[in-house]
């Protein structure tokens, strides 16, 4: 069997926050990633999903380099990224890109597309000068930019435009693997639309798998294969997509599902909705044992206290993972 | 006569790159204890709406024009002072962030007290001892400690929470609610709007709902009017108009919201393009240029919303005029 293209294992990332001791140690710890563990196969798109907070976002950045991780494995094709050097990253930076949330903010305004696009060509040597201007058409051409406006500057495109430019610029380095941070929250429906559209077609074009961070779960269904869900820095389920929304294990999984309001007045009346009692607790303080356990409405379903002294495992059976005491 | 009642309502701001016309020209009515739902992508005037009904529009840049009536009063033609008298007494308004429309420097309990001194001439004591209760109605534990709590020490949720106790304190005939649900979480937001069902259900109180998720209008809302550039393109119940849709924005928006159970083999469908520049609007009607079935005539005249020919729904396109379709539609209203 052939080696996943991205394998992590174990991975967490804690932030030190409040008072610091004598010694300038932090006396509390954010545990935004608290060991996560999952493969992506090259070509596949997996689907990361979970509500605010849940470290779905944090977790990204630090398969990416952009947090260094606090402990734990992130390989890719079989080499680790999480001890590389800055200089050392170089060349996994071509293969792995991402795609930010905020089309807003993750360009340049000073920039033109032209420049924005040129710099990950030149920063990797992909071609000359002359070479790589005909890149970069041809990139605009991909993501359904009209090329002649390659000299304008980000402030003259709308939100989806923006959106396409940052695809564009992941593209550029011919990635295997593209992070994408919830690269269509930001969108009006419509446009969203197009831009799923357009991610779907360029993984075909171009082979490409995606990790893919997102709390839409109708938008995941349209573009991964599988799905993994997070709640409180934890993989509660993983699974391929067909699975988690037909076949829900985790009650987690099954009240988030519940949850999302369907277009369909005669659907969203007479369904069975789980509501979920409380708040997601805080990763300062997560409670004992399962994370979900204060909010669980299957908690009672199992015999003696398990759910609120033991974490449970994440573990295989079959095509799905699942951390949860019910079986 | 309607509660409330919008006669060609618009709302202008002159700005360095012109006239930006947000609003332009909308009416409807609602009856008591009502739910409208005023949806539309962003930039389609419908916060806007809900602002000028409350005459919170800043002048200058902002210029008003049209008519509400309220409960009989026109409040429009309201002196500030005056209007002071409603806002958060027969009127209020929750909006979108929960986060920036509290006082950070405030107690919850100072920030609710507030309005029932001001509007209903309570004591302090007692205006206390009521915000406990209106905090315990929208599912706070504790009510009495929130009270002595800053907005910075509640959870996103619970502040969503403290906004809904604070808009129905004085027992508005109207809420009108900002995307109420926008910043939350999907398992919050599904307690929330509950939550706003239930005190509609025990006030009778009317709501606009606006907001841009098609998923919960269909679920709260009895009509549905969509914005498109500043005007209403389409109105109707909500059972007939997501089951039938007129307007070819209303089409083109249900089709291309994402679905739990729709083909995943096939595209999504979109709406090409991308809406018009309030400042620069082409003559006609606004959304031609992204219309599947445009026509010469769209480019040139601009639609009014008319009643389509069955009960209780318009529509702002003139090529939906079909007969055989009207009588469809009021087959399937009947029972």
């Amino acid at each position: 069997m052939t080696r996943p293209l991205l394998e992590v294992q174990n991975l967490t990332k804690h932030f030190p926050v409040g008072p610091r001791t004598f010694l300038g140690n932090a006396q509390q710890h954010l545990r935004a990633v608290d060991g996560v563990s999952f493969n992506i196969e090259r070509g596949v798109s997996l689907g990361l999903v979970g509500e605010s907070g849940c470290g779905k976002s944090t977790c990204a950045r630090t398969i990416v380099g952009l947090h260094p991780a606090t402990s734990g494995s992130v390989r890719y094709e079989g080499v680790e990224l999480t001890t590389l050097s800055r200089r050392g990253w170089l060349p996994y930076r071509r293969k792995i890109q991402m795609i930010f949330q905020d089309p807003y903010a993750s360009l340049d305004p000073r920039q033109t597309v032209a420049q924005i696009l040129d710099e990950p060509l030149a920063l990797f040597g992909l071609g000359r000068r002359r070479e790589r201007r005909l890149r970069v058409l041809a990139l605009l051409e991909a993501v359904g930019l009209n090329p002649r406006h390659v000299q304008r500057y980000p402030h003259e495109f709308s939100g989806g435009q923006r959106q396409r430019i940052g695809i564009a610029r992941a593209l550029a380095s011919e990635p295997d693997l593209i992070v994408c941070d919830e690269p269509v929250s930001a969108l009006d429906v419509s446009i969203q639309a197009q831009i799923v559209n357009l991610l779907a077609e360029l993984r075909e074009r171009f082979d490409l798998a995606y990790l893919f961070i997102a709390h839409d779960l109708a938008v995941v269904r349209h573009l991964c294969d599988r799905i993994a869900v997070m709640y409180l820095g934890r993989l509660v389920e993983e699974a391929p997509r067909e699975e988690i929304f037909k076949n829900p294990s985790h009650p987690y999984t099954k009240a988030l599902l519940s949850a999302v309001p369907y277009p369909d007045p005669e659907i969203e009346r007479t369904r069975e909705r789980i509501v979920l009692r409380g708040d997601v607790p805080s990763p300062l303080n997560p409670p004992s044992g399962c994370p979900f356990h204060p909010r669980c409405h299957q908690a009672h379903e199992v015999s003696g206290d398990r759910c609120s002294h033991q974490v449970p495992e994440l573990l295989q059976k079959g095509d799905r993972s699942l951390a949860c005491h019910l079986d | 006569m309607p509660l409330l009642s919008v006669k060609n309502l618009a709302v202008r701001f002159e700005t360095h790159h012109g006239t930006v016309r947000a609003v332009d020209g909308i009416s409807f009515d609602m009856e008591e204890g009502e739910t409208l739902g005023l949806v539309g992508e962003s930039g389609s005037g419908k916060s806007v709406t809900n602002l000028a009904l409350l005459g919170l529009i800043p002048s200058p840049p902002g210029v008003m024009t049209g008519q509400v009536h309220f409960d009989g009063q026109e409040i429009s033609a309201l002196s500030e002072p005056e209007l002071r008298k409603v806002r958060g007494n027969r009127i209020s308004m929750i909006f979108q962030d929960p986060m920036t429309s509290l006082n950070p420097l405030l107690t919850i309990g100072r920030q609710m007290t507030e309005v029932l001194e001001l509007h209903k001439g309570k004591s302090h004591s007692e205006a206390l001892r009521l915000a406990a209760v209106g905090l315990g109605e929208v599912g706070l534990s504790e009510p009495e400690s929130r009270l002595a709590q800053y907005p910075h020490e509640l959870s996103g949720g619970m502040r969503q929470r403290v906004m809904i106790a604070m808009g129905l304190l004085c027992e508005p005939r109207l809420l009108l609610a900002d995307e109420p649900t926008t910043a939350l979480d999907v398992t919050i937001q599904a307690q929330i709007l509950e939550l706003m069902a239930e005190v509609q259900r025990r006030h009778g109180t009317a709501i606009i709902l606006v907001t841009h998720d098609l998923g919960v209008v269909a679920g709260t809302a009895d009509r549905v009017a969509v914005m498109y550039a500043g005007r209403i393109v389409e109105e109707g119940p909500t059972h007939q108009l997501f089951k039938n849709p007129h307007h070819p924005y209303t089409q083109g928006l249900l089709s291309s919201v994402p679905r739990l159970d729709s083909d995943t083999s096939q595209k999504m469908s979109s709406i090409p393009g991308t809406p018009p520049d309030l400042a620069e609007m082409p003559p006609g009607c606004a959304f031609a240029p992204r219309c599947p079935n445009v026509q010469v005539e769209c480019k040139s005249e601009r639609p009014e919303l008319l009643a389509s020919g069955v009960p209780g729904r318009s529509n702002a396109c003139p090529l939906y005029a079909s007969p055989d379709s009207a009588e469809a539609d009021s087959a399937e209203a009947r029972p």
